[in-house]
């Protein structure tokens, strides 16, 4: 059975995108079929992170209106047959996302895959509500600062509200992806706390993905984190986020901050 | 944890914590209905404007949100020349 997955935020700029393709390249290294979606009508960018943007032919938008099928618009990606990417489309507008058009085509991704992986568009408008409408489960990027633990709040509000699942009385599975967390910030009083975040918006933590180099190089290359450098901070706390979306248990690895003292004298100076 | 730290000074994020718990308290409580200050603020307006013509440019509002309570303020220009009429009523 097909589990739709959201991954949204409110805010932009957190690692909704990052995010997609880091899971989905993630689930589908251990097997299961997986398509990543982008929502972003107008502003796509996960063709990019997933080092597909010169194959896109057809997009989202043209599935939706039914000019054309869903399998000619899916791209499968060149490292990884399991996973395959949906386009947004980059000269529409987001008005042209029908209601029904998208619920047909989220079915026909739902009968191909194990797992759809829905990337919302920052905001909290149609797009976004769009993006969430057929989740089973979301996934909630937040980073370690006000403005997006305050949008993060807002999403979670609307994931329990503006949902099929919410308005069919159902119990919205939410996990929260605390990402650009930053120990010796946190450390030094800088930066909100895990527990912190985690006492205010209240749905259970699926990941820390610390601030890295990583995440910048991978996107750069267009290659999603977990297969460009599978044993990176970030990588792994992708990866065993992963297992734990597949029903695994897995300890949660706490991001330290473990440079040497004399490192650290070093560093402070730059920060 | 940093040498200013030993002095009383609070590290911002525990202010950012602090702020975020209060702030989204308010918007928890808020949320699903209606804003309720706008609603305030219009159904005041509309008593005094039944006896008094007021520039909507000239009503300012404050709202102080506190952990226990909050208080609105409504400050209403009142047209000079309606000055008699008050005093009469």
């Amino acid at each position: 059975m097909a589990k739709v997955l959201v991954v949204t935020s409110g805010k932009g700029g957190v690692g909704k995108t990052t995010t997609t393709a880091a899971l989905g390249a993630a689930l589908a290294q251990s097997g299961a079929s997986v398509a990543v979606v982008d929502f972003d009508v107008g502003l796509r960018n996960l063709d990019l992170v997933m080092g597909a943007e010169r194959r896109v032919v057809y997009d989202l938008i043209n599935v939706v209106n039914g000019d054309a099928k869903l399998n000619q618009a899916l791209i499968r990606d060149k490292r990884l047959d399991t996973l395959h990417l949906l386009p947004a489309s980059q000269t529409r507008d987001k008005d042209a996302l029908t209601d029904e058009g998208v619920a047909r085509v989220m079915g026909e991704l739902r009968e191909k895959f194990d797992w759809v992986i829905c990337d919302s568009p920052a905001g909290i408008e149609r797009g976004a509500t769009l993006a969430m409408r057929h989740a089973d489960l979301a996934v909630v990027v937040t980073n370690p600062e006000v403005s997006s633990v305050r949008d993060s709040d807002r999403i979670i509000g609307l994931l329990d509200s503006k949902t099929l699942k919410a308005e069919r009385g159902e119990k919205m599975e939410k996990h929260l992806i605390l990402s650009r967390y930053d120990p010796a910030r946190a450390d030094r009083g800088d930066m909100l706390k895990i527990d912190d975040v985690l006492e205010i918006l209240s749905i259970p933590l699926l990941a820390i993905v610390p601030e890295s180099l990583e995440v910048l190089r991978a996107s750069n290359v267009g290659c999603p984190v977990t297969m460009n450098n599978p044993l990176s901070a970030p990588a792994r706390a992708y990866i065993d986020a992963a297992r734990r979306l597949r029903g695994e248990t897995v300890a949660m690895s706490v991001p330290s901050d473990k440079k040497s003292l004399i490192n650290k004298l070093f560093t402070r100076r730059a920060a | 944890m940093n040498i200013f730290n030993l002095f009383g000074k609070r590290p911002s994020a525990r202010v950012a914590s602090d702020r975020l718990k209060l702030i989204l308290a308010h918007e928890r409580s808020g949320r699903g209905g209606s804003d309720l200050v706008l609603l305030l603020r219009e159904e005041i307006l509309a008593v005094i404007e039944r006896h008094v013509a007021v520039e909507r440019d000239k009503v300012q509002i404050r709202l102080e949100r506190g952990i226990g309570v909050s208080t609105l303020g409504v400050d209403i220009e009142l047209p000079v020349t309606v000055g008699g009429g008050l005093a009469a009523a």
